[in-house]
């Protein structure tokens, strides 16, 4: 095992966390200038293993090597020195620092004690050796996030690594993006870097890797050369144990009852005070997916919030099965049947210090079949958790697991779990499955189409035109604030609400 | 007369709060809101005082209101940083046990019998200069440690915004796993700001019982280390501007004084005057502090092994 080839191994790796094995005895190695993809659906234990790579994590049990040598890391600063990069999939960088000051950060760790201005013209430099432009002295909030990218990558190699650890670094990149950065990569292999390349996006990994190992619930299933992998299926299989479920969501009912949500010429500000929504109408039936397509940031968020009622409106009436319900908080309109899926579940779909029992009753407490007398029954709410967990397949999560060190997909569960449990008859979904993998996707998007066709009346917010098409029955598109068309789902194709996205209409 | 008062004062009443809140200001930068700033201040207020008469010596005094000072700030670390606890909490309790601590001890060692105070060392007078009308007693005759409180803002704010260790010091209370996984030390430099901010409110307090009331008695700081965590946040965090607001509460506690020692307004009750310092440092943080972007970690202890 000790070949010299290798610059990085991990010998059987053990780490737990309250309540949850993340990795069991997992072996991992890297070799001198390869592209190592790191495969595994939401919760298989990728970013545990790299964090611990990366001196963040103690590991339990297990041996690392580094270049052949036995290392014990205590933090990243020993990674650091030992040439051992990270690039996190939420970027550490403060937004509120510019570049130069990012970047400088760090580096008198591994011996460079330089001043700002050395700093910034040694960024300029590599950035032009990997052929892009940064400039060092723009605050990092004014980047756009694939800038931010470049700023990661660059901090990273000016603190001298050799191993650089990318986390699902393409998930917050456009199309055009990926190509660039995978130029980059190319890049820096040539250079005699090493990359572990995290990600669940199978496409990727086949492009872009010399070899793929798979990660599966906490371990690791094996590492495949990609010389030797005949076809996509043999890893599907094994990152899901299962042939994965087909990404369509179902039969979609074609018969409407009625009108359950009606919107008419709804003005919505944005947190700066400019108007986010100009003025959309539209309305949703009982049973119908309305599917609300659209690039981020063109006032779906606000219109979210608009809708669930945490957000004050402008101007513009809202109309819940014929009652006028635009001046009602979000309790009021969750008591009469109205729930919201945020996009932010870290920080608005559950509080992270508490645990998965009382997350599931944080919107039912005043229920009367969870009080026993004057008490929450928190029996009862230990029984419903269970169900949840029993029923959406939470991995490894017990009620009284604390939400935060649940996996990002898992938690995405719950919060959906939580919304749609009960009798809700409207579901505002914003983003329902941003950051999770296929198949927690396919089971959320399938579990939408179940509540509609029960009766439910569903707005599905996404910017992802599969999500739309395989689940909504009417789609609109949202752009700079305004809906600009609304078509039915059997005439409308691909490229007339991609046009819409990008504010082309045509005709 | 009153002019020349509240000029000659200013300056003197300032540097107690001037000197807290420049440390902290780091303390807040680095993420952390130590409201023990008052239970510090005021132990060092009581331990200056005992050293002073115990030495005969005011330097003394200070000195040990400074190693008081550091010890304590050590110890609100140890509670806030490695024990991870409530920072508002024990910052509170801490403050309020210290006034029945001192205040105890204060009578079991003096009884009703006040100890005399050595002479102030170290006040820098010039006479010729400080005859100068109106300014003259401001610039020229004020104990040393006023000269080095003001001589400390351009230094602070130096440090914090134009070297690697300010940097540093910023990022923690930005987000302190950035601070991590750039290979910094969170928990070390958390220990090093608490030991500066210590540092500053040990000699804030020892100042304020040694040079400028010339006493000591039960709670003498009267919420002081409060204030100076009230200008902080209502300077942004900035030692510039901070150096502005303790120069605005010094001007109205200066004011308060000399209405009360030229006898101007005798029918207005005594402590209407004497709350003017706090409502001016209530009306700064309405007017100033209601918009203040506050460092996103402010308060929360760091903990790595989280997801």
């Amino acid at each position: 095992m000790s070949e010299k080839n290798y610059v990085v191994q991990m010998i059987g790796i053990t780490k737990s966390f309250p309540g949850v094995v993340a990795n069991k005895n997992i072996d991992f190695d890297l070799k001198k200038g390869e592209i190592h993809g790191l495969l595994g659906e939401n919760g298989a234990g990728k970013t545990t293993l790299m964090n611990i790579l990366y001196g963040f994590y103690r590991p339990d049990e297990g041996e690392i090597y580094i270049e052949g040598k036995r290392v014990k890391m205590r933090s990243p600063k020993d990674a650091l020195k030992l040439g051992i990069g990270m690039v996190y999939q939420h970027f550490t960088l403060v937004p509120e620092f510019k570049v130069v000051e990012n970047v400088m950060l760090g580096m008198d760790i591994v011996g460079q004690k330089i001043g700002l201005k050395a700093t910034a013209s040694l960024i300029e430099e590599q950035a032009k050796q990997l052929g892009f432009t940064v400039n060092p002295w723009s605050k990092v909030a004014d980047l756009s996030l694939g800038e931010q990218q470049r700023v990661e990558i660059l901090k990273v190699l000016l603190r001298g690594a050799k191993v650089i650890i990318l986390d699902e670094p393409t998930s917050v990149l456009a199309p055009v993006e990926v190509a660039g950065l995978f130029n980059v990569l190319k890049q820096l292999v040539s250079q005699g870097k090493s990359i572990v390349f995290i990600t669940h996006k199978l496409n990727e990994a086949m492009e872009l890797c010399d070899r793929i190992t798979v990660l599966r619930a906490g371990r690791k299933i094996g590492t495949l050369d990609k010389s030797e992998i005949t076809s996509t299926l043999e890893i599907v299989r094994m990152m899901f144990g299962v042939e994965a479920e087909p990404a369509l969501a179902a039969e979609v009912p074609r018969t409407f009852g009625k009108e359950v949500l009606k919107v008419e010429n709804l003005v919505v500000q944005s947190d700066r005070g400019v108007d986010a929504v100009k003025g959309v109408s539209f309305s949703i039936r009982e049973g119908e997916i309305l599917g609300l397509a659209g690039i981020d940031g063109n006032g779906q968020k606000e219109l979210a919030e608009a809708l669930s009622g945490i957000r004050s409106i402008k101007s513009g009436k809202i109309y819940f099965k014929g009652e006028d319900v635009t001046r009602l908080g979000a309790g009021d309109l969750h008591v009469r049947g109205i729930s919201y899926i945020t996009d932010d579940r870290i920080s608005e779909g559950l509080i992270q210090d508490f645990t998965l029992a009382e997350n599931i009753t944080l919107k039912d407490f005043r229920k009367n079949d969870m009080k026993r007398s004057l008490f929450l029954d928190w029996k009862k709410a230990s029984k419903i958790a269970k169900e949840v967990i029993k029923e959406y397949e939470l991995a490894a999560a017990k009620p009284n697991s604390l939400v935060q060190t649940l996996s990002g997909g898992t938690q995405q569960k719950l919060l959906v779990a939580r919304e749609i449990g009960g009798e809700a008859s409207l579901i505002i979904a914003n983003q329902p499955t941003h950051g999770v993998d296929a198949k927690t996707t396919a089971y959320i998007r399938k579990k939408l189409v179940e509540k509609a066709s029960k009766g439910a009346a569903v707005l599905l917010i996404s910017n992802d035109l599969d999500e739309i098409f395989s689940c909504a029955n009417t789609i609109a598109v949202i752009y700079e604030g305004k809906i600009l068309g609304i078509l039915d789902r059997q005439s409308a194709t691909r490229e007339d609400i991609a046009y819409l996205m990008i504010g082309v209409k045509r005709d | 007369m009153f002019i020349t008062f509240i000029f000659a004062s200013m300056l003197r009443v300032a540097t107690p709060i001037l000197l807290a809140a420049l440390g902290e200001c780091y303390v807040q930068n680095a993420g952390i809101l130590n409201l023990g700033i008052e239970g510090i201040m005021l132990f060092s207020a009581f331990t200056g005082f005992l050293a002073a008469v115990a030495t005969n010596s005011s330097l003394i005094g200070l000195l040990a209101g400074l190693g008081t000072g550091l010890l304590l700030g050590f110890l609100l670390a140890v509670l806030y940083v490695t024990l991870k606890s409530d920072q508002i909490v024990v910052g509170i309790a801490f403050s309020l046990s210290a006034i029945g601590f001192t205040s105890l001890y204060f009578r079991l060692l003096y009884g009703t019998t006040l100890p005399k105070l050595p002479v102030k060392e170290w006040v820098i007078n010039i006479p010729e200069l400080a005859a100068i009308p109106i300014i003259g007693r401001m610039f020229f005759n004020q104990p040393f440690l006023v000269y080095v409180s003001i001589a400390l803002v351009p230094f602070f704010y130096y440090v914090l915004y134009k070297t690697r260790f300010g940097l540093k010091i910023r990022t923690l209370g930005e987000n302190p796993m950035v601070a991590d996984t750039a290979g910094v030390n969170v928990f070390l430099y958390r220990y090093i700001v608490m030991l500066i901010g210590g540092l500053l409110a040990g000699l804030g307090g020892a100042y304020l019982s040694l040079y400028q009331v010339s006493l000591f008695q039960d709670n003498l700081i009267q919420g002081r280390g409060y204030v100076a965590i009230a200008i902080v946040m209502f300077a942004r965090w900035n030692p510039l501007k901070i150096l502005g607001g303790a120069l605005l509460y010094g001007v109205a506690e200066a004011f308060a004084g000399a209405i009360q020692a030229l006898g101007y307004l005798r029918t207005v009750p005594a402590e209407i005057i004497l709350m003017l310092p706090y409502i001016i440092t209530i009306l700064g943080l309405v007017v100033l502090a209601r918009r203040a972007r506050f460092p996103p970690a402010f308060a929360r202890p760091y903990r790595r092994e989280m997801r």
